[in-house]
């Protein structure tokens, strides 16, 4: 155990960074091939009670990391789910011991692209491995074998967060008491992978990306991973949301300029987000994490039946969607309700009526706040944990 | 009857009472999640709830309850055969838009099934109709005839016909009165279709109906 190492430095002396565990054992990948030895960051909120069966593990969203609760090291920034997790709050980590990691393949201490391969004493780059959302969880499990949890008292996450939610009750159903998937899917789709498309097509076709070996000349393919990030924003947030946030408002200005620069408010804002994106995550990072996402199809290892993915389960589930999330729509997201009830597991569904789009699971959203903190009360008692 | 169960609903009172300890129950349009609250503080049901109303389910969840938002008329068939020991029907069957379909679907997920619903042969319903010519509106059925979600009221004797045909048992059947007392009837008897505003059935599936 140890600390985490970080592409990007430090820009707030004295925050904590977490830990960091590094496994000599490998990690077998769903691609057939082997990864060791990899390292898991992570970080900790909360204390784990004398019969470890508080531990709640929140698992983050493609551009995610390690920092739900506390101050991002790199970004100064709160951490991305600091309105959810804390004391008092509806992940009270008053009552429970809360475990975030970077997944493997990130670019925030746990093992990705941007890490040195020992094969060769060099960055990976491509020669990384494609990873899987089964992957991230395995990782996962393994993090938790060493720091000696057997049993979760629940499992939580939105978006790619909640793929990883679902990857955990169906592959250690015996693991997870309780799941929570927020705004996310079974299965990764054509629409999806489309704009994920878009977004490494983007990355690929700036210069500097040099093959994925940008790290070799010390440069990035900031362009390309400022563009992608830029699509993959609009697509977070509805159509509903951008018009009331921006309308046609112009940027510092009385009048359209007749030019390419940013007149728009909504250009601008865009321009920020994919700026500020780039000083914090690796390109080829991005590559590989919306990679996994494609790949989730939880129904095709389990013979086409979502259904049988939870065959026998004893996880109670609280699924949550959002009334204007386009990207992982109501539908998806019921369409797991569906295949639980299918399997007779204790299941409760909510959708939240918001104009907030996909990016709502991040935000200050009360009815998801209420739904969650009355679910997890309810599975607790259930444990007799006060 | 408990101090907090005299609380509930006359109905939902009389319904708590019919379910064992212990009891896997299924509550179809369970509304706020009153009788499902009720059960697992009282009786330690493991409960799960189906609610078409968004705002109630989002209830219900956080209150601790397993509620999802769903359709009697289209989600009951997603849930595999004789899962639950109860399944509950409550003041809903009325408003579905095939009550057979439905009642057939509750046979078959519950190893016993209980429906309470308000008799369209109340005397009232009756008197509103024949003398007055106007659609009734009762307490039991306070709507206009055509803001009403109730598009299938029945007569006793008519749920009593339709369980005979989706080729269920009824095992005990109350019959509810204004002031919210239930008494056990026959369901083929004249007098409680003619002065009972609701009732309460308890069915199993297979066999012939009877009393």
């Amino acid at each position: 155990m140890g600390e985490p190492r970080f592409l990007r430095p430090i820009s707030t002396p004295g925050a904590d960074i977490g830990r960091a565990i590094t496994f000599d054992a490998p990690l077998a990948l769903d691609a057939g091939r082997e990864l060791a030895p990899f390292t898991v960051a992570y970080m900790t909120y909360g204390v784990l009670n004398a019969t470890r069966s508080n531990a709640v593990l929140a698992c983050h969203a493609l551009t995610g990391d390690q920092f739900a609760a506390s101050s991002n090291p790199v970004t100064g920034k709160p951490g991305w789910w600091d309105t959810m997790i804390g004391p008092g709050k509806s992940i009270d980590t008053d009552r429970y011991f809360v475990i975030c990691a970077n997944v493997i393949g990130g670019c925030m201490g746990s093992t990705g692209p941007a890490e040195i391969d020992p094969a060769t004493g060099t960055p990976y780059g491509l020669a990384f491995p494609l990873v899987t959302v089964r992957d991230m969880v395995r990782a996962q499990a393994m993090l938790l074998d060493a720091l000696g949890i057997e049993k979760l008292l629940c499992v939580i996450g939105g978006s790619m967060g909640g793929m990883q939610v679902l990857q955990w009750a169906a592959t250690y159903p015996e693991r997870v008491v309780s799941a929570v998937p927020i705004a996310c899917a079974a299965r990764h789709s054509a629409q999806n992978i489309a704009l994920h498309e878009v977004g490494r097509q983007a990355i690929m076709a700036d210069p500097d990306w040099r093959g994925g070996a940008y790290q070799r000349d010390d440069t990035q393919p900031a362009k390309g991973l400022s563009v992608a990030r830029m699509a993959a924003h609009i697509t977070y947030l509805s159509e509903a949301a951008l018009q009331r946030k921006f309308g046609r408002n112009l940027q510092n200005r009385d009048s359209v300029s007749f030019a390419f620069r940013p007149d728009f408010q909504i250009e601008s804002y865009l321009h920020y987000q994919g700026a500020a994106f780039v000083d914090r995550f690796d390109a080829n990072s991005y590559l590989y994490i919306t990679r996994a996402m494609d790949y989730f199809d939880l129904a095709a290892d389990y013979g086409g039946v979502l259904a049988d993915a939870f065959r026998g389960t004893q996880t109670r589930f609280c699924i949550i969607s959002f009334s204007s999330d386009w990207l992982f729509p109501t539908l998806g997201n019921k369409q797991i309700a569906h295949a639980l009830n299918a399997a007779a597991a204790n299941v409760s569904f909510v959708e939240i009526a918001t104009d907030r789009g996909h990016d709502a699971f991040l935000l200050d959203e009360p009815e998801m706040f209420a739904a969650i903190r009355g679910f997890l009360t309810s599975v607790s008692s259930s444990r007799g944990i006060v | 009857m408990s101090a907090r169960a005299k609380s509930l609903r006359p109905d939902l009172a009389i319904i708590a009472e019919m379910i064992p300890g212990g009891a896997r129950v299924l509550d179809v349009g369970c509304g706020d999640g009153e009788l499902l609250e009720y059960l697992a503080a009282e009786k330690n049901v493991d409960g799960r709830g189906i609610e078409l109303s968004q705002q109630n389910v989002n209830a219900c969840v956080a209150r601790g309850l397993s509620v999802v938002q769903g359709d009697a008329d289209t989600d009951l068939s997603e849930y595999p055969s004789q899962v639950f020991d109860i399944v509950i029907l409550s003041q809903t069957i009325q408003a579905t838009h095939s009550p057979r379909a439905v009642l057939t679907h509750l046979l078959r997920i519950g190893k016993r099934t209980i429906v309470s619903f308000p008799n369209f042969g109340h005397w009232r319903v009756r008197f509103s109709l024949l003398l007055r010519g106007r659609m009734p509106n009762t307490t039991a059925l306070g709507y206009a005839w055509y803001d009403t979600p109730n598009i299938h009221l029945c007569t006793i004797a008519d749920f009593t016909a339709l369980v005979r045909e989706a080729r269920g048992s009824i095992e005990k059947a109350y019959a509810l009165n204004e002031e919210g007392h239930t008494r056990a009837m026959r369901p083929d008897a004249w007098g409680p279709n003619l002065f009972a505003e609701g009732a309460i059935f308890m069915l199993s599936a297979g066999g012939s109906a009877g009393a």
